[in-house]
């Protein structure tokens, strides 16, 4: 398998982590709410789920439990930011040290454990073809997440709850104004965010690499945060990063694969490297950001 | 009946002192809930974790020793913080600056000399200082979030660091372990109090707390920061740019953490090991939060976290109670923080009752 092939049939599994992350983000910060626990909620969604399918539980249940045990985390963020109105940016680094701290405490005993990943589904014949068969040949949380994006993407755009969501969180005193339920509705996207990063840290530590190891999610909830500005809020673009940053993220056991003699570290750096110059490109375009940025990201809505 | 939030007009001062104490015996009921599900004994561990670290000498001389790069680092974020500057990226200012002082020892074995050890503590701050430049540089430039950048930065420092100790800087003796060669007597800072690891760098970051006090309490550019983290555009009239905060913030905090990282390998450590941080960096960030962001408050807030820090490793080996509870800990006594702190600023009122005046 040539290098090029390896990380065209892999990139999709490889982005799955940043894309349902990010998608999660996306939609809280719509809403107007900025979560820096992300990386937190994927390691308590990880753990979760790895102990669920180690006691052979199967998947779907680890899958669920995780996407619950990260919601119910980024209740306790909610409501320091929404109800007590605390700082939240401070709320997001709490609960995402919290996130990790469970996610240590929790995994302590799975520490170097195994657990069976999932079989890949392929689309018959596409399959079959030269150089990018393998992109049609993924396992079925990956077909649900490309579905899921897609209602995503549809929900914000052309549906009336996408519309209020980017309402409240363009004018959320206007949307008040109209009769809509600002904190209500800004609670409903958190937990969708913690619901999503949940299943982010499920897939990463199930069927990615279904290897427990304390720190497994290397900065990756970060990097989604990162994606979400560089795809400035708007769904197709977080797609388009997230795959970018699974590509990168392969470019290691793809060097290995090529024989690239290069250094190891440096290349565990490339993705962090690559979100710093990304991150720059795109914010230096202020036009950009205003245009398409959330009017009241951060700010608190009191009554 | 619901109950109100109302602002107050003024901050209640018996409430900045009550909030904490209140949020850390939350955390602490909170927590040892968690510890009699995990069937840990609840009174073991108080003891271990909350008591312990102070009873003795020898154990409160390790609760300083600990409290030295948290003291001296969230001193510096703090002020950041102040202005609205959210450097979290201390962790990999504190490795770059263990780093920089490392150089020394690393390519000057055998040098000799007071300067040595004062030397390297300086070297540190700057490059903890240097690792800050690039968030700087692509915030005020280009309007990049400092936030994700300084955190990246310390995944790479981790990355660097973990390349030195396998590449260049192993020591050649050291049985393939990843660390450097252990550092020579004039490369450590000097003992502070005999029969301890009490160093030096104990009275740098009491001098650090005490310069940081003037600088926000009672110089003109101190309180400029601050104002200019209330009110950024009432600053940008008076003259005083965003981007000058943006570059002092974050100077001063990467110095602080890259002192730290110096006075830890030239201290307790006494050589660069994958080890050397323990987290301080993240462990910072809620020091300087606990302590309300000032200098004083921080003294008390590094303390208390340096004393979990050492119960952490005795309720390990007494009873059992594993390391990262000590994390669970801490992240969930910033979350009562931010709850409690709310009275501060705000009075909870029931509804249909009119606020006093």
């Amino acid at each position: 398998m040539s290098a090029l092939s390896f990380i065209i049939a892999g990139m999709l599994a490889a982005a799955m982590p940043f894309l349902l992350a990010a998608l999660g983000e996306l939609v809280a910060e719509r809403s107007g709410v900025l979560n820096l626990g992300i990386e937190g909620m994927m390691a308590l969604g990880a753990v979760v789920a790895f102990i669920v399918v180690r006691q052979s539980g199967g998947h779907a249940i680890g899958f669920v439990a995780a996407g619950l045990a990260s919601a119910a985390l980024s209740m306790v963020f909610a409501w320091l930011a929404l109800a007590v109105r605390a700082n939240q940016v401070a709320a997001g680094l709490a609960i995402g040290i919290l996130g990790q701290g469970l996610s240590a405490l929790f995994g302590k005993r799975y520490e170097s454990l195994t657990v069976p990943g999932l079989p890949k589904l392929s689309v018959p014949g596409l399959s079959d073809l030269p150089l990018v068969g393998g992109l049609f040949s993924q396992d079925a949380v990956v077909w649900l997440g490309l579905l899921a994006t897609l209602a995503i993407w549809a929900t914000l755009r052309f549906s009336k709850l996408g519309l209020v969501i980017r309402a409240v969180g363009e004018n959320p005193h206007a949307a008040r104004a109209l009769g809509y339920n600002v904190i209500g509705i800004r609670y409903g996207a958190v937990a969708f965010g913690g619901l999503m990063a949940g299943f982010a840290g499920a897939y990463a530590a199930t069927v990615y690499t279904p290897l427990w190891a304390e720190g497994m999610i290397a900065g990756r909830g970060w990097i989604a945060l990162a994606l979400v500005v560089f795809a400035t809020w708007m769904t197709g673009r977080v797609v388009f990063g997230a795959v970018l940053f699974g590509a990168v993220s392969l470019s290691q056991l793809a060097a290995q694969a090529g024989g690239v003699a290069l250094n190891s570290q440096l290349l565990a750096s490339l993705p962090y490297i690559v979100t710093i110059l990304v991150l720059g490109a795109i914010s230096a375009n202020k036009r950009l950001l205003k245009i398409n940025g959330v009017a009241s990201l951060g700010e608190p809505f009191g009554r | 009946m619901g109950i109100r939030m109302i602002r107050r007009t003024t901050a209640s001062r018996r409430m900045a002192v009550l909030a904490p104490m209140g949020a850390l015996a939350l955390a602490i009921v909170l927590n040892f809930l968690l510890y009699i599900v995990m069937g840990n004994d609840p009174a073991a561990v108080f003891y271990a974790l909350l008591l312990e670290p102070f009873v003795s000498w020898s154990s409160f001389s390790e609760v300083l020793l600990k409290m030295t790069p948290l003291l001296l680092i969230a001193q510096g974020l703090a002020i950041g913080f102040r202005a609205k500057v959210i450097n979290i990226g201390a962790e990999g200012q504190f490795i770059l600056g263990a780093i920089f002082a490392s150089s020394i020892p690393v390519w000057f074995p055998q040098a000799t000399g007071g300067w040595i050890w004062p030397l390297m503590l300086l070297l540190g701050g700057v490059g903890g200082a240097l690792w800050a430049v690039l968030p700087a540089f692509w915030r005020v430039r280009l309007n990049a979030s400092e936030i994700l950048v300084t955190l990246m930065m310390s995944l790479i420092a981790a990355q660097l660091l973990a390349y030195l100790l396998v590449g260049p800087w192993k020591d050649p003796m050291g049985f393939n372990f990843p660390q450097t060669v252990m550092f020579q007597w004039d490369a450590m800072v000097p003992t502070l109090i005999p029969g301890t690891r009490v160093n030096v760098a104990l009275i740098l970051a009491l001098l650090w707390s005490a310069l940081a006090y003037v600088y926000m309490q009672k110089s003109f550019q101190g309180y400029q920061l601050v104002v200019g983290g209330l009110a950024p555009h009432a600053t940008a009239y008076a003259g005083f740019s965003e981007g000058r905060a943006v570059w002092l913030s974050l100077l001063i905090g990467g110095f602080a953490a890259g002192l730290a990282g110096a006075a830890e390998v030239a201290g307790p450590m006494g050589q660069l090991q994958r080890g050397i941080s323990s987290g301080y960096g993240y462990a910072a960030i809620i020091v300087a939060y606990l302590g309300g962001l000032h200098p004083v408050g921080i003294l008390f807030s590094s303390l208390f976290m340096a004393a979990l820090y050492i119960g952490g490793d005795n309720a390990m080996v007494s009873a059992g109670l594993p390391v990262a509870a000590v994390r669970v800990f801490q992240g969930s006594l910033l979350c009562c923080y931010l709850a409690a702190i709310v009275l501060v600023r705000y009075r909870l009122v029931r509804d249909g009752q009119e606020a006093p005046a």
